[in-house]
């Protein structure tokens, strides 16, 4: 299973996702491989999940992955929750 | 690294629209000579090409460029807005806390997102880093996300 966090500019804020992915799906048991990239990057990418927020969820529209929307890249109760939600 | 050291802090800041508000926690990082004045302006362009994303949690806004863009040392300055701006991120606005972070390429930024991610994970530290009239008020907080 892939996930791939994303942000504008893949850079900074995207890397704080990924951080906290990475740690929220060790805490619930699942492996998985976690990238970080920008918006533009992301779309030409073959993975399974892409967790961003809703901002940049709509310039993904045309994604095969499957989109998981956070809003609050520091609340790893919310990532917890759609991430749960999700990959059921 | 510098974070949120006494002179890139600044409370209470009077402005009108989120390129304001980039650009003063821009210029704090600028007249400490941790950023060029191009990284302010690249700020102010990522905000216009990929919208207000950067508006990571409720009420806090974290505008950044690429290291390219001219960082000269890894850095976060803060800007607490006197009265709170609307970004256009309808699930975190409006925006009270702009921190501009000064991405580089090496080590020290991913202390820095350490720093962050243990500063603004807590609600509480957030409300308190609003409501502060003076820099000791957070200044704990900011110890308190140490090395």
């Amino acid at each position: 299973m892939k996930l791939l966090c994303v942000c504008g500019l893949g850079q900074g804020t995207s890397l704080i996702l990924r951080m906290n992915v990475e740690q929220v799906l060790s805490e619930l048991g699942i492996a998985a491989d976690v990238e970080h990239t920008d918006v533009s990057t992301a779309s030409s990418m073959d993975v399974d999940f892409i967790v961003t927020n809703k901002e940049l969820a709509d310039s993904l529209a045309g994604v095969n992955a499957k989109i998981i929307i956070v809003n609050n890249y520091f609340d790893r109760v919310e990532i917890k929750n759609a991430l749960e939600e999700n990959l059921k | 690294m510098k974070f949120l050291e006494p002179n890139l802090v600044a409370l209470n800041v009077k402005a009108n629209t989120p390129e304001e508000a980039i650009r003063k926690a821009g210029q704090l990082l600028a007249d400490q000579n941790h950023v060029d004045h191009s990284y302010i302006e690249a700020m102010v362009e990522s905000y216009k090409n990929n919208g207000p994303y950067f508006v990571l949690a409720p009420q806090v806004a974290l505008p950044h460029a690429r290291p390219e863009d001219g960082v000269k040392e890894a850095s976060v300055s803060l800007v607490q807005l006197a009265e709170p701006i609307e970004f256009g991120n309808k699930p975190n606005d409006p925006v009270k806390l702009v921190l501009a972070l000064g991405a580089s390429n090496n080590d020290e930024h991913l202390e820095i997102l350490k720093k962050l991610m243990v500063l603004l994970g807590n609600k509480e530290t957030i409300e308190k880093m609003i409501h502060a009239k003076t820099y000791e008020e957070i200044e704990n907080f900011i110890r308190g996300v140490g090395a």
